[in-house]
């Protein structure tokens, strides 16, 4: 069953590949959605994947459900047949490469997986082939490159000590001997070169340019699922195998904590509006990994829960953004405004998620930011706690910012003929904006089904 | 055993991080964009020669040459990828400056 | 041993001659040698079959990327290689500096350092292992690959 997964994209892939081009497009868009509904209800169904536990079942759910909506988006940017089927083939390359990552129970096979959603993304930056998404995707791909070579020396030195690179001989080798100044240097190489992919600060570079530089439907796909599939679900297998204790959790909190400063602070001064969501993902990040480095169970259910709210509000406002861009064929957010008028779907949409982001009840934002403060707290971390809080109150300002500087206000003269967008673009927004408000009602009963399994994987 | 696994280990791993010092140098400092791959490359080649050498003191060769030939396929794809990127670059700059490729700012 | 040490020096002396080299052209022929040596030492360390992969791809493949790509866009005439090689030369002097101080730090660190080596084992061959032990990887090589030939596409077809 776990294979399948895998598989029927490649034969999906090669299919669509092999047909005539007009057949092959719509062939393309139908195996994606099919695939993806079909990853989800494995997914739910609870007991058909054997072997998997719910951290994987979590980031299966994600990955099905932000490939689809981006492949449904992407039928509002128009595309030539051929255009369309290589789109939808990098999606199914995507799908492919994040589905094994989650799934395999090997370290190289996950840093496999990484260089295949990686070439994957590069190549879907640059799908538009304009100037800045050729100088976004190179420095991501220098940037991607040099943390590749963190990740190999470090599987190198644990590879000393363990003579296998699989998670089982591992985790005996670490535990064997984790004071070793060896080990200690590989955890700590390995864990730069995730921060690196997952746009930690400092290691943030390439991440502002290549998101904004990114066409419009393929945003929401790198901000929503890759840089976390990629970044912090490594991590969480990785460093949870060493017990996060000591130098490493210490390097844990201070990178989460300046994440989420520099990320927050520097949203406030943007003016485009992709690259104040860029600065806003670094800061969530920080979030993501600020709960993680507490090392008690209550602090990787909160990231856990965290990293799920964020990827729906976070691919909700990009969607937002896309639509945005359509129909007005603006960025910059200071020539906008009175928007909500003209596009009172998408308005109502990004209030909700720029709401959940800033940690509003009862949004599940309020949720999984108040668990990772109360996470902190109790785990000593009284300062990080406080922090985390006042950060909390800059990501509101810059939200509210992004709400009254693009939808409320007048309407300028320049934008009084725009309309609402498609329903290509709604129908993703809608279908987040759902689950978001779902969850965010219905939170006790997601304490039990969601939080409680995850923390027995502690 | 022990011992003498790092008396074979030390001088490889003293040349390795030199390669990667050189590696890390070329990156930062060149100006050429194709510069810049040739640094990545290197230390890749870097890190190809750790994975061979910890292979041979561990006494799993097989294993390692399997890890270094996928990763060697890996390398493939991502200088093909680059060197396309890099032509894109060219064709919008007409030149492989990179300093002239600071379009995004902020 | 002593071989092995004299084959890591070229090795080193080769990557830097690659880095400052004055042109493009003459770095994809020292990444090429780089990697000559590279295999020569793999040899030396048991590793024949990931040798033999070093050697064909990255000692033939990807040199002739490079030259390729430094032909299509960089016709350097000679006057302004030589100007730049002297700019060159003015940023990059620092580095067998920097070697050679490394160097020395790093021979005088002593290394007390345990190392628990993992038991030893018979293995099956290269082929065995790649197929029966780890299909994800050859999975993910195949999946890289087709990665890798539609991006290609996207790069380089031309718009009508």
């Amino acid at each position: 069953m776990k294979a399948l997964l895998i598989l029927l994209p490649l034969i999906g892939l090669l299919i669509a590949n092999l047909l005539p081009k007009r057949i092959g497009r719509v062939f393309a868009f139908l195996a994606i959605v099919i695939i993806g509904l079909f990853q989800i209800t494995l997914v739910t169904c609870p007991g058909s994947l054997s072997g998997v536990d719910p951290l994987t079942l979590t980031f299966l759910m994600l990955i099905a459900l932000v490939v689809v909506l981006t492949s449904i988006s992407s039928i509002a940017f128009p595309k030539t047949d051929s255009q369309k089927v290589n789109f939808n083939s990098l999606l199914l390359i995507i799908l492919m490469g994040m589905n094994g990552l989650v799934m395999v129970r090997d370290i190289f096979s996950m840093y496999v997986f990484i260089e295949i959603v990686a070439i994957a993304s590069f190549v879907l930056i640059v799908f538009n082939r304009e100037r800045d998404s050729f100088e976004g995707a190179y420095k991501y791909l220098v940037f991607s490159s040099v943390a590749t070579v963190m990740l190999l020396t470090g599987i190198a030195l644990i590879f000393l000590f363990s003579g296998s690179t699989s998670f089982e001989s591992i985790k005996m080798a670490l535990n064997s001997s984790p004071k070793n100044p060896i080990i200690l240097l590989a955890m700590a190489l390995y864990m730069v070169g995730l921060f690196i992919k997952g746009g930690l600060v400092p290691f943030h570079g390439w991440l502002a340019d290549a998101y904004s530089a990114a066409p419009a439907d393929v945003s929401p796909l790198l901000a929503g699922i890759v840089t976390k599939t990629v970044g912090i679900y490594p991590l969480f297998r990785v460093v949870s195998l060493y017990s996060v204790t000591g130098p490493i959790r210490t390097i844990i909190l201070l990178v989460g904590i300046i994440s989420i400063f520099f990320g927050a602070l520097a949203a406030l001064y943007q003016k485009d509006f992709k690259r104040m969501l860029a600065y806003s993902s670094i800061s969530q990040m920080g979030y993501i990994v600020l709960g993680f480095g507490c090392g008690t169970p209550l602090g990787y259910a909160a990231a856990i829960f965290h990293l799920f709210n964020h990827t729906i509000f976070k691919s909700t406002l990009f969607f937002n953004a896309a639509a945005v861009e359509k129909q007005t064929q603006l960025r910059d957010m200071d020539s906008m405004g009175g928007l909500a008028q003209k596009m009172p779907f998408t308005g109502v949409a990004s209030a909700l998620a720029a709401l959940s982001t800033a940690g509003i009840p009862p949004l599940p934002g309020f949720w999984s930011k108040l668990l990772i403060v109360i996470a902190l707290w109790l785990a000593g971390f009284k300062v990080y706690a406080i922090l985390a809080v006042v950060a909390s109150v800059i990501t509101l300002s810059y939200m509210l910012s992004l709400q009254r500087r693009v939808f409320f206000g007048n309407v300028g003269e320049h934008l009084l003929h725009i309309k609402e967008a498609g329903a290509e673009l709604l129908i993703p927004s809608t279908i987040l904006v759902l689950i978001m408000v779902g969850v965010g009602i219905f939170f006790p009963f997601i304490i039990g089904t969601f939080l409680l399994p995850v923390t027995r994987l502690w | 055993m022990s011992a003498g696994a790092i008396s074979t280990l030390l001088p490889f791993g003293f040349f390795i991080v030199l390669v990667f010092i050189i590696g890390i140098y070329c990156l930062l400092a060149s100006y050429n964009l194709i510069r810049v791959l040739l640094g990545l490359e290197l230390l890749i080649k870097g890190a190809t020669l750790l994975i061979g050498i910890v292979g041979f003191v561990t006494g799993r060769v097989v294993y390692t040459q399997t890890l270094i030939i996928t990763l060697i396929v890996v390398e493939v794809v991502i200088i093909a990828v680059g060197v396309g990127l890099v032509l894109g670059l060219h064709g919008y700059n007409k030149t492989l400056d990179l300093r002239r490729a600071r379009n995004l700012k902020g | 041993m002593a071989i092995n040490i004299i084959i890591m020096v070229l090795f080193v002396l080769a990557a830097l001659w690659t880095v400052m080299s004055r042109s493009l052209l003459r770095g994809a022929a020292g990444l090429a040698i780089v990697s000559a040596i590279l295999a020569v030492l793999l040899f030396r360390i048991n590793s024949p079959i990931a040798a033999v992969f070093e050697l064909s791809v990255c000692a033939g493949l990807i040199p002739v990327i490079f030259v390729t790509t430094v032909s299509l866009t960089e016709p350097m005439v000679w006057p302004e290689i030589y100007k730049h090689m002297w700019m060159r030369l003015r940023r990059y002097w620092m580095l067998p500096l920097i070697l050679i101080i490394a160097g020395i730090v790093l021979t005088q660190i002593k290394f007390n350092i345990l190392l628990a080596l993992p038991a030893k084992i018979s293995e099956p061959t290269v082929g065995q292992m790649l197929w029966n032990l780890r299909p994800a990887d050859l999975l993910g090589q195949v999946i890289i690959l087709l990665a890798g030939s539609i991006g290609i596409v996207v790069l380089f077809k031309e718009k009508k």
